[in-house]
């Protein structure tokens, strides 16, 4: 059974791959993602807005209390050297290429001209394979039309681009108007690949306290449907590779992802769950269900089941919620 | 190592630069602990180390931090004994804790050098400034005194001290100004490593190595002796001392060779044929050379001869610099010792030409300059050199002062001016958080290593910490600049808060014609009509050039939030004509690339940003030929109501003008009136927190948290609302022991200092709009007015006391946050930090006892906020009861406190033995109940108070006659009992001041002991004490601290016989509240540890309350009163107050830039530390919780 795939250029041994999460943070955990059997690891995100977030807040508390009193013109060691952590990303980047066999990709989450620029071509130098450009934006503005927010990500895109050579993948959110269209663009501008899509943290509110909460949720299989639906529409109609990220559970959700046209299929909330080990188990479940179902390979099936390989096309689009609650009636329903 | 990796000779640094940078090359231990203004030496060297910075042998030397200056010096005995060259530097109290191991190096011969930037020591007051009266105190021990005059000078004497006690094997104290020169920051030739090798003799090295203790080649040191042969041995040392002279020449010379820089033990400068000749070292040496240069011009004949080894005095070497003209000396002493002859310069001086004869043919007198920093100014010693020409000068004589009560002082010419006109003189005025003294300090660096000008830098800084202001000295020119003294005559002068213009007198240093660059709200048209009228005429008087900015507005703009420096500093730039303006923009990007590379693109942007912007916004000012009306409202220092030596003294100083006030304004023993800052309105906030009487539940949350007691809250008479202001907030009080009663909640608008840590604390939500709450900020100006007088009304509404109720049979006690709040604070607007950690306790402890409390406080913030002129917080209440308080040092406070105990003690029993002695005369009935009385309860201490007053009424009636009636007329007082505290901050209590904490703890006293706990010590900038926990990144603790934080509370509790409590107010108030009163009432000695967040764990203060809360929760500070009385009811003394952890104890710490600085500086070791960090939580939470459960 052939389970190779390829993506953004990358010839890898099955289609399940770690995408960014606290479990590529260390050498340690990226080699154990490698002997878990990943075919390649996407690190976790390099976030300038955080790291710039941090300098400043240092700067501002370092600073805004220095020089007012003869007794402490300071309150912290000067000599400490900030903002390390870049570095020591692209330094973790570069040691996981060193001691892994596998495509370490890096992940890029920019907001400054500067910083996409400098960290990416980075990411490249230290021997990152390719680049995901994690786009994570709230258009709060309301001054800012979409048009605005489409052609931002087109800039980033060119940005990144312009000074590296290594392929570039596009993770985009699910919120543009006209999703197809974004996608079109941004493959002919470059992208050679999309993930669909970034999962925003959600805020939830605590009744308790009536404030605003943050806790981390992992995914589940459910939100495996709104990634699907839009790589079977994308697949065989925008010129780039698809990844599907956000759901991915177990081997039939990734036999779901490569029939509707994804190239890989991202794993993360599982591998938090059960571990690296997952990664391979997968795998094997993916092959057994493949040779169970005698297919030859993973290219043969991947976008068999897309929006324009399908029957009824409409099923993908035409899914009004009517519909759905009538089959929903139908099966749950006692006759 | 920053600076010192650069090839580059010319450098711009300050004194203790200098000093360390030499130190640090030439030693191999050196033992550091933290004072003022020596710190700087210890934090580089610090740095330095963990930077891994080498010495001159290719060694990292090895730095320790010690528990106290007497430790630092045991420490450096004990590695000079061991063979290794070691060094330590220090001031003030810290030379003074020193002295007996400086006896002990003295007298075993050891070659070492320690670095004193010298420091007034603490007589009536405390003085963190510049003299020598520390360095004097050590003349007996025998060390060598080597005085370098400037920041060039620090650097080469320290290499010359250095050399020279290897081959002397006298130990040299180098010394150099406090402040003056230790903080100076000037252009300098570097010394490199090859001029330092060829001073420093690696034989000589070997030989102290060779002397050091070994079980190699034993032998003892350290024997004791009998009068037999102590004498001789003492002598033997003679031989050694009469060489030192030659040494340190020959090391001056050495250093002439490599430098060109030729100096001699007495350099002397002026007339060659001069009559009159000043005396004197230090910095001042300069200032009275310049003065002296100037004279000579007009023709007279003058000179300075300058000391620079000032022990071993050599009399040989003094004559033969000495001209033969001479014939009228002054001897000047930055120092004071009452009761002698003379100060101790003066008096070698007079013993030199005693000795040598030349005594015949000179008329000496001995003078006092610059004691605390006082300035010494070229006018200064030109009236020097005028009282020499008089036929019979004054001699002990003051200059710099009005004396007016013993007429020492000197007339001084204050238009005497010998400024360089070539040179650029630019005086800023600006506020420490808005970044403007670290934006001269960079100009400086540009002007100073970018151009071929000289530069030199001084500041001046506030003595509050919340609000405070700085001014700038800047001197840029094309000769060496040899002025250790301010601005007197500003070429330039720059405003960076437009409201200084109405506080402070800016315009005294301008001189006629100069620049003035404002930080104006208003538009360059727009702000003539609203300057100031004394601006106006000032200005016209003087011919000022304007030019406004509105830099709140660019650096704003530029996302720079308050920050105006870089806006300000483009601007000077622009004007000054220091270099050619793009030329200069330019070389400030470098400097902010430079500056600001570790913090990332963000900040290089906005402030590239600010600079580009700047000149775009800066706009001259047409200046009328006539002052016109103007709308600015006149500044009125303290109110009028203010009581006379506020009036006369306190608001001269608050004005600026201390240096004025004459020795008949000052009280001779350092007695002060209380409860001050009353009368100093500071007007900090921008935004001012506002009650809303609807939302608010009356909890007194806001009132306790309120670090600067602005927040007060009064239940009160309906009737007394008659004559409110029309807008005047009440509402129903929501008190069910209070029926019928109003309350308010008002805040002091224009004591604020807008840290917005009540509206953190405050429980309420708008339903409506969850945001908004109970009290909400809000900007000052539209409310400004009406608070005032708001806050003038409620002023006047009764205080409630805390035994009234009781009295009444009322059952309100003050045990809750709820009820506490309504007690007048005796503790208000202190200069303490906004939103500073420490302040509230110590306001609920004066809430609580502050009528009858006793308050003995270590050196250290709480002593600064709590003792620092102009005003001062700790007040008194409408009775003219509040707390007595007192500072004597930063190690014996334990102890000042015990004493003042003891006398307690004994006055009582002595005045209760006159009571039972004298009970027919007073009464028999008052006499017993006075003997007898319940002093348990707040009312059973107000009716003893009655009793007192009675009493002394009766001792009034009966007719003062006999000696036992006067004296128990002046103990009656002390019948009331006294609540006696003993408070200081963890530098104190952890580390100078343990031994006798301890001590005190376990003496069984009735007394109480506050710690105020920050982790470091917060007053000199943030040094590691033992507080520091584990993990976190203090100064002295570079790479984050290896060691866990003592446990003070486990400690105390293994006596069994002292109360002890854990308390952090943001987690739980009421257990703080609890703690508070069982501590004073527990009949033994008490120990409250108490969480305060501070400034240098760097937060949001806003925040300060929730990061307490976290610390509770993550179980770091795990919440706990222990009170062995509950043993005697059989129940365990240990309670736990706080719950189990209920989040990590990172979720706490990485709010912290203490902890979180190492995740960005060192990841992994950050990760490796916060692992350990948890686990020591969880065992410590494991073991508090075991012993609730004993």
């Amino acid at each position: 059974m052939d389970l190779t795939t390829t993506y953004l250029g990358l010839k890898l041994a099955h289609p399940i791959v770690p995408s960014a999460s606290p479990l590529s943070t260390s050498l340690d955990g990226i080699k154990r993602l490698e002997d878990g059997g990943a075919p390649a690891v996407v690190m976790y995100s390099l976030f300038e807005e955080q790291i710039e977030r941090d300098l400043q807040l240092l700067h501002y508390h370092q600073d805004v209390h220095e020089d007012s009193h003869f007794e402490a013109l300071s309150y912290f060691p000067t000599t400490t050297q900030y903002g390390v952590e870049a570095d020591q990303y692209v330094g973790l980047l570069e040691q996981a290429v060193k001691a892994t066999n596998i495509p370490i990709i890096g992940s890029l989450n920019g907001v400054t001209t500067g910083g996409w620029v400098k960290y990416a071509r980075a990411m490249q130098d230290a021997g990152a394979a390719a680049i995901e450009v994690n786009v994570y934006y709230l258009p709060t503005d309301p001054h800012m039309t979409g048009a605005q927010v489409e052609q931002r990500y087109l800039e980033i895109l060119a940005e990144v681009k312009r000074v590296v050579t290594v392929p570039v993948a596009m993770k985009l959110n699910p919120f543009f108007s006209a999703p197809m269209n974004m996608a079109q663009r941004l493959a002919v501008a470059g992208a050679a690949g999309l993930v669909l899509f970034n999962r925003f943290y959600q805020p939830d509110i605590d009744l308790d306290l009536l404030e605003v909460s943050h806790r981390l949720r992992l995914s589940t299989s459910d939100e495996l449907r709104m990634p699907l639906r839009w790589v079977s529409i994308m697949h065989g109609r925008v010129p780039c590779d698809l990844a599907v990220t956000g759901g991915v559970h177990t081997h039939e959700d990734v036999l779901k992802a490569l029939l509707a046209g994804a190239n890989v299929a991202f794993m993360a909330s599982a591998l938090l769950h059960h571990g690296p080990g997952h990664i391979a188990n997968t795998a094997a479940a993916l092959r057994e269900w493949l040779e169970e179902h005698e297919y030859d390979s993973v290219a043969q099936m991947i976008g068999s089941m897309s929006q324009r390989n399908v029957r009824n096309p409409d099923a993908y689009v035409r899914a009004n919620y009517m519909r759905m609650l009538d089959s929903w009636k139908s099966t749950a329903l006692p006759e | 190592m920053g600076s010192m990796s650069s090839n580059r000779r010319i450098c711009t640094i300050e004194g203790n630069e200098a000093a360390a940078y030499v130190a640090y090359k030439t030693n191999e231990v050196i033992a550091i602990y933290p004072i003022t203004p020596s710190s700087g030496m210890s934090e580089l060297a610090d740095q330095w180390s963990s930077g891994e910075a080498k010495n001159l042998w290719g060694a990292v030397p090895l730095v320790q931090e010690m528990q106290a200056e007497g430790g630092a010096a045991g420490a450096i005995h004990g590695a000079l004994q061991a063979g290794a060259l070691s060094t330590t530097f220090t001031s003030s109290q810290g030379l003074l804790l020193m002295i007996p191991n400086m006896f002990k190096i003295a007298g075993e011969l050891t070659s070492t050098v320690f670095h004193i930037a010298a420091r007034s020591i603490a007589t009536s007051s405390l003085s963190i400034f510049g003299d020598h009266s520390d360095v004097m105190a050590t003349r007996s021990t025998g060390w060598a005194m080597l005085f370098g005059n400037s920041v060039q000078e620090v650097m080469d004497f320290a290499l010359i001290a250095q050399a020279s006690t290897l081959k002397a094997r006298v130990p040299f104290l180098h010394i150099f100004d406090g402040f003056r020169t230790s903080h100076e920051v000037a252009k300098i030739e570097r010394l490199e490593e090859d001029q330092m090798r060829a001073l420093i003799d690696d034989a000589l090295i070997r030989e102290h190595r060779a002397r050091a203790l070994s079980p190699d080649r034993p032998f003892v040191r350290g024997t004791a002796q009998n009068p037999d042969t102590f004498f001789q041995a003492r002598e033997a040392v003679n031989s050694y001392y009469e060489k030192v002279p030659g040494i340190v020449q020959e090391m001056m010379d050495r250093l002439a060779a490599q430098t060109g820089r030729a100096y001699h033990l007495f350099d002397y400068v002026g007339a060659p044929d001069a009559e009159r000749v000043i005396v004197l070292m230090g910095s001042a040496a300069e200032t009275a050379e310049t003065a002296s240069s100037a004279i000579n011009a007009a023709g007279a004949k003058t000179g300075v001869l300058i000391v620079r080894l000032y022990r071993p005095f050599s009399a040989e070497h003094f004559i033969a610099a000495l001209p033969q003209t001479a014939r009228s000396i002054a001897v000047l002493d930055r120092t004071k010792e009452p009761g002698a002859l003379g100060e101790p310069l003066y008096q070698d001086v007079v013993a030199a030409l005693a000795e040598t004869g030349r005594i015949a043919s000179v008329h000496v007198i001995g003078g006092r300059y610059g004691l605390s920093s006082k300035e010494f100014t070229p006018g200064m010693a030109s009236a020097v050199f005028d009282e020499l020409a008089k036929p019979h000068p004054k001699t002990h004589f003051t200059v710099g002062i009005v004396d007016d009560v013993t007429h020492t002082s000197l007339t001084v010419d204050a238009a005497f001016d010998v400024e360089d006109p070539q040179a650029v003189r630019a005086v800023f005025y600006g506020l420490g958080s808005d970044g403007t003294v670290g934006a001269n300090k960079n100009s400086i660096k540009i002007i100073g290593e970018e151009t071929d000008n000289f530069a030199q830098g001084y500041f001046v800084y506030d003595s509050k910490k919340a609000g405070a202001r700085t001014i700038s000295h800047l001197r840029f020119g094309p000769h060496p600049i040899r002025s250790p003294y301010l601005i007197q005559k500003a070429t330039f002068v720059a405003v960076h808060q437009y409201n200084f213009l109405e506080r402070y007198n800016v315009f005294e240093s301008a001189a006629p014609g100069a620049t003035l660059l404002l930080n104006s709200p208003y538009a360059a048209d727009a702000l003539w009509a609203h300057l100031p009228r004394a601006a106006q005429e000032k200005i016209i008087s003087l011919g000022l050039k304007i030019f406004v900015i509105d830099a709140d507005r660019v650096a704003r703009e530029a996302g720079m939030g308050g920050r105006i420096n870089t806006v300000m500093q483009a601007c000077f730039f622009a004007l000054s004509g220091v270099l050619p303006r793009d030329e200069a923009i330019a070389k400030i990007k470098d400097a902010i690339r430079k500056s600001y590379s570790k913090r990332g693109e963000a900040v290089i942007r906005q402030n590239f940003a600010a600079v580009d912007a700047s000149l775009a916004n800066l706009f001259p000012v047409e200046v009328p030929a006539q002052p016109v009306y103007s709308d600015a409202p006149a500044h009125m220092h303290v109110p009028a109501e203010a009581p006379n030596f506020v009036q006369m003294v306190t608001a001269r100083m608050i004005a600026g003008e201390g240096d004025m006030l004459p020795v008949s304004a000052m009280p001779a023993d350092g007695t002060y009136p209380s409860g001050t800052t009353q009368w100093e309105r500071r007007n900090l906030a921008d935004d001012i927190p506002i009650w809303d009487a609807d939302l608010c539940i009356q909890c007194g949350k806001c009132v306790l948290v309120c670090p600067h007691a602005v927040i007060r809250a009064k239940a009160y008479e309906p009737v007394a609302l008659e004559g409110a202001p029309a807008d005047f907030p009440s509402a129903d009080a929501r008190w069910k022991e209070l029926p019928g009663k109003k309350y308010t909640l008002q805040v002091s608008a224009e004591d604020c200092t807008g840290c917005a840590l009540c509206v953190d604390a405050c429980p309420v939500k708008d339903k409506s709009n969850v945001g908004r709450k109970a009290i909400n900020m809000a900007p000052i100006a539209p409310e400004r007015e009406h608070e005032v007088r708001n806050w003038e009304f409620f002023k006047q509404l009764p205080d409630t006391p805390i035994y009234d109720l009781a009295l009444n049979g009322g059952n309100l006690n003050f045990n809750s946050v709820k009820n506490v709040q309504l007690l007048r604070p005796l503790f208000e607007f202190s200069g303490a930090c906004a939103g500073c950690g420490e302040t509230p306790y110590l306001k609920l402890l004066s809430q609580l006892y502050g009528e009858r409390a006793m308050i003995a406080n270590a050196t250290g913030c709480s002593s600064i906020y709590g003792g620092n002129l102009p005003t001062t917080p700790w007040a008194v209440n409408a009775q003219g009861r509040g707390p007595a308080w007192s500072n004597s040092l930063f190690e014996d406070n334990a102890e000042f406190g015990l004493g003042m105990r003891l006398a307690v003690d004994t006055q009582v029993a002595h005045a209760l033995d006159l009571v039972k002695r004298m009970r027919e005369e007073i009464g028999a009935e008052l006499a017993d109940a006075l003997v007898a009385a319940d002093q348990s309860s707040e009312s059973g201490i107000a009716a003893q108070r009655g009793r007192v007053a009675a009493l002394k009424a009766r001792l009034a009636d009966i007719g003062a006659r006999r000696a036992e009636l006067l004296d128990l007329n002046a103990l009656a007082d002390l019948l009331v009992k006294r609540s006696m505290w003993i408070v200081g901050g963890d530098g104190w209590a952890y580390d100078i001041g343990y031994g006798g904490l301890d001590h005190v703890l376990a003496s069984g006293r009735k007394i109480n002991v506050l710690v105020l706990d920050t982790e470091v010590y917060s007053n000199t900038g943030g040094q590691s004490s033992k507080a520091t926990p584990l993990g976190a990144v203090a100064k002295f603790a570079t790479s984050g601290k290896h060691t866990p934080k003592k446990d003070l509370g486990l400690l105390a509790m293994s006596y069994g016989s002292i109360y002890v409590a854990q308390i952090a107010m943001g987690a739980n108030d009421a257990q703080t509240v609890k703690a508070f009163m069982e501590a004073e009432a527990y009949p033994g000695c008490s120990l409250i540890i108490a969480y305060s967040h501070c400034i240098a764990h760097g937060i949001d203060m806003t925040r300060g309350m929730y990061q307490q809360k976290l610390a509770v929760e993550s179980g770091y500070w795990p919440l706990y009163r222990y009170n062995p009385l509950l043993k005697a009811q059989g129940k365990n003394p240990f309670t736990l107050d706080s719950g189990a952890p209920k989040i990590a104890f990172k979720d706490y710490a990485m709010n912290e830039m203490r902890y979180r600085v190492l995740s960005q500086s060192h990841p992994v070791e950050a990760e490796a530390f916060m692992k350990e960090a948890q686990a020591q939580v969880t065992a410590h939470w494991e073991r508090v919780q075991a012993l609730a459960k004993s």
